[in-house]
């Protein structure tokens, strides 16, 4: 017999006598069966297409063996080994297994009080038995996970060994990674390998399996990697070299996609290659474009050769990789968290760890708690200082807040409110004139919000906020309406204020107007809000 | 109120009264400019000089006391004259349509253009 079915029908024949079926059979008159040759138990798997366990299931009661015409394997193996009743154990409609006894000690063939006997027992005993069996399933999963466990922690030990303990400290580059492994370790890698004349490697791989097969790829991988970048220098000869060498090394079916670039950091000129990595991108003043580069994946055939390419990274611009986690990853939906989005995330005016952070929570915004992490996530992004970035401060498409002011609502504050804002977008570095007509665009704003917003008293504060974009210098000046709204700008009537029909106030909104780019009054119930906004393109 | 500290002398010349403006003009400067303008008032000048190169500041009420100033003059048939005006301010006089009413004495190309007159 063979063909081991489920662990429940593993039953065990014992033998019986007259009135009690767990004591020890006599030999069946006749034929010489196989008999138990001690007070151990003997186990009988019967396969899941025996039609003996069709018969079981749907019997009544106990079975006479002697009596079953079947073509059975099973019933030809329990005759053998000195069966002769089966009782069918059946716990909720399902067969878990059968009491298989010998002949009785005297001979004869077992009573119906037997039977009655056996059923009853028969019936008690099956719920015990399916709870055991449960209970044993239970010990056999718990040991399997833990082993699977076991071999993900190795596969991690592995993986943390390998990956960069610190990140290169390069004048002028602002560097951050990220790896978060799944929990069954798929294999990402990263590396920075220093270089002659102050270049740098960068490297972002991904085995293609998972746990410690993949990680040791990925070891032998960086470890080839390490060794040739130094010699070789040039990236398509690096994976052209790493690839000659995995070929015969690495198991059927199993790969690494690499993406290895060079960059020198003194000039920004960057030159890379690819053997089927994901796509870098670099994050310009006009957007993120992919830097497109293929290549054969490490490992697949040999002989391969790889295109090198070549891109200028610019003052302000930045560079990142990543692996297939991130894009590949999915909502509670199914959705893909996908390319777009990334690339609308990477568009951000944020880098370094802030940019990572930011994609990072992004992620797990997308798929949502209790998300189950598919697959290995690396990020590295490398950023290169200068650019309107340094000078207005790095932030978000909401802008950096350059300014947070609170002032008192008395008259004269709005002198010290100019020369912080001046001072705020100092770093901008805005022609002289333009700096000028925000002061005075910004002491207009603020002594109206003393005069209508405040009502002239110093302890009912004025916000001011100086916020900078690529784009746009804005500034807003929030009071607190307690005397009511300003009234709208209007064209002053100078002839008419000069002879004397009118007052010769009334020239704030009016200047304010001239001086900034747009202005726009609103209102919230509570107070007011000015904001005014100057565009800085073209400005420096 | 915070004071702003302003200060306006007026003395007289061969071209007329001068009145040497300093510091801040804005509502503190009220009270300073209207003397100033009484006493070359008082001496019969035909035209005022404001001269500006001590000032550094000018809101929207300093403003309006110069139209107020610019006001009297007309009234008193007194030409108004202005010297030493920064760049931006003189942007202001010219938005403002001030600059139609005042020449600006260090800016000759102006009135040759017929733009620093009363029309």
């Amino acid at each position: 017999m063979t063909g081991l079915t489920r662990p429940i029908r593993r039953i065990l024949g014992r033998r019986a006598d007259a009135s009690d079926p767990s004591a020890v059979p006599a030999p069946p008159a006749g034929a010489e069966p196989a008999r138990p040759t001690d007070d151990s138990s003997i186990a009988v798997d019967i396969a899941e297409s025996d039609p003996l366990l069709a018969y079981l299931q749907s019997a009544s009661g106990p079975v006479e063996i002697s009596r079953l015409e079947l073509d059975s394997p099973a019933v030809r193996e329990l005759r053998d080994a000195g069966v002769a009743l089966i009782v069918p154990l059946v716990s909720q409609g399902e067969l878990i297994g059968t009491l298989n006894l010998g002949p009785r000690l005297s001979e004869q063939e077992y009573s119906t009080d037997d039977r009655r006997l056996l059923t009853t027992l028969a019936a008690q005993a099956a719920p015990a038995v399916r709870v055991a069996q449960l209970v044993a399933q239970q010990a056999v999963e718990i040991q399997a996970r833990e082993r699977l466990e076991q071999e993900m922690r190795v596969a991690q030990l592995i993986q943390q060994q390998f990956l960069p303990r610190e990140l290169p400290a390069l004048a002028d580059w602002q560097v951050a990674a990220y790896y978060g492994p799944a929990r069954t370790v798929g294999g990402d890698f990263y590396d920075f390998i220093e270089l002659p004349d102050g270049r740098i490697g960068i490297v972002v791989g991904d085995v293609a399996d998972k746990g410690v097969p993949a990680a040791l790829v990925m070891a032998r991988t960086h470890s080839i990697l390490r060794g040739d970048a130094a010699r070789l220098v040039s990236p398509a000869r690096v994976l052209e070299r790493a690839n000659e060498l995995l070929v015969p090394e690495i198991p059927t079916n199993m790969f690494v996609t690499c993406l290895y670039a060079v960059l020198d950091t003194a000039t920004g000129h960057l030159v890379f290659a690819n053997a089927g990595h994901n796509l870098p991108s670099v994050r310009t003043s006009d957007g993120v474009i992919e830097l497109r580069a293929t290549g054969m994946p490490l490992g697949l055939l040999p002989d391969m050769t790889y295109d090198e390419h070549e891109a200028v990274l610019a003052p302000g611009e930045t560079f990142t990789l990543y692996s297939d986690g991130i894009v590949e990853a999915h909502d509670p939906g199914g959705d893909m968290f996908g390319f777009p989005r990334l690339h609308r995330l990477l568009a951000e005016k944020l880098s370094g760890s802030e940019l990572v952070d930011h994609v990072l929570s992004e992620l797990h915004r997308f798929t949502g708690k209790g998300w189950e992490q598919e697959d290995d996530i690396t990020l590295v992004t490398i950023r290169r200082s200068g650019g309107w970035e340094d000078l207005a401060g790095v932030g978000t498409d909401a802008g950096r807040t350059l300014l947070d002011l609170e002032i008192a609502g008395e008259p004269g504050n709005e002198r010290m409110a100019m020369d912080r804002v001046a001072e705020a977008v100092a770093p901008l570095a805005l022609p002289a004139e333009r700096v000028e007509r925000l002061k005075t665009a910004v002491s207009e704003a603020v002594m109206n919000a003393i005069e209508y917003g405040s009502g002239g008293r110093a302890e009912v504060p004025i916000r001011i906020e100086v916020r900078a974009t690529e784009i746009d210098l804005v500034v807003t000046v929030t009071d607190a309406g307690v005397s009511g709204p300003m009234g709208e700008a209007e064209e002053p009537d100078l002839e008419a204020k000069l002879a004397g029909e009118q007052k010769p106030r009334g020239w704030g909104l009016f200047l304010i107007k001239h001086m900034v780019d747009a202005m726009e009054v609103t209102s919230d119930g509570a107070g007011q809000t000015v904001t005014l906004t100057m565009h800085l393109e073209g400005a420096a | 109120m915070a004071a702003s500290r302003f200060e306006a002398h007026a003395r007289s010349g061969p071209d007329g009264a001068t009145i040497a403006l300093r510091g801040q003009i804005d509502i503190g400067a009220e009270r300073a400019l209207a003397d100033a303008y009484a006493t070359i008032s008082a001496e019969g000048a035909a035209t005022v000089i404001l001269d500006f190169s001590g000032v550094g500041y000018i809101n929207s009420t300093g403003i309006a006391l110069i139209v107020r100033l610019l006001a009297d003059a007309r009234r008193d048939h007194r030409e108004v004259r202005a010297r030493g005006l920064s760049e931006h301010y003189r942007e202001i006089f010219r938005i403002t349509r001030l600059a139609d009413y005042i020449v600006f004495e260090d800016e000759p190309a102006a009135v040759a253009d017929g733009q620093g007159g009363p029309p």
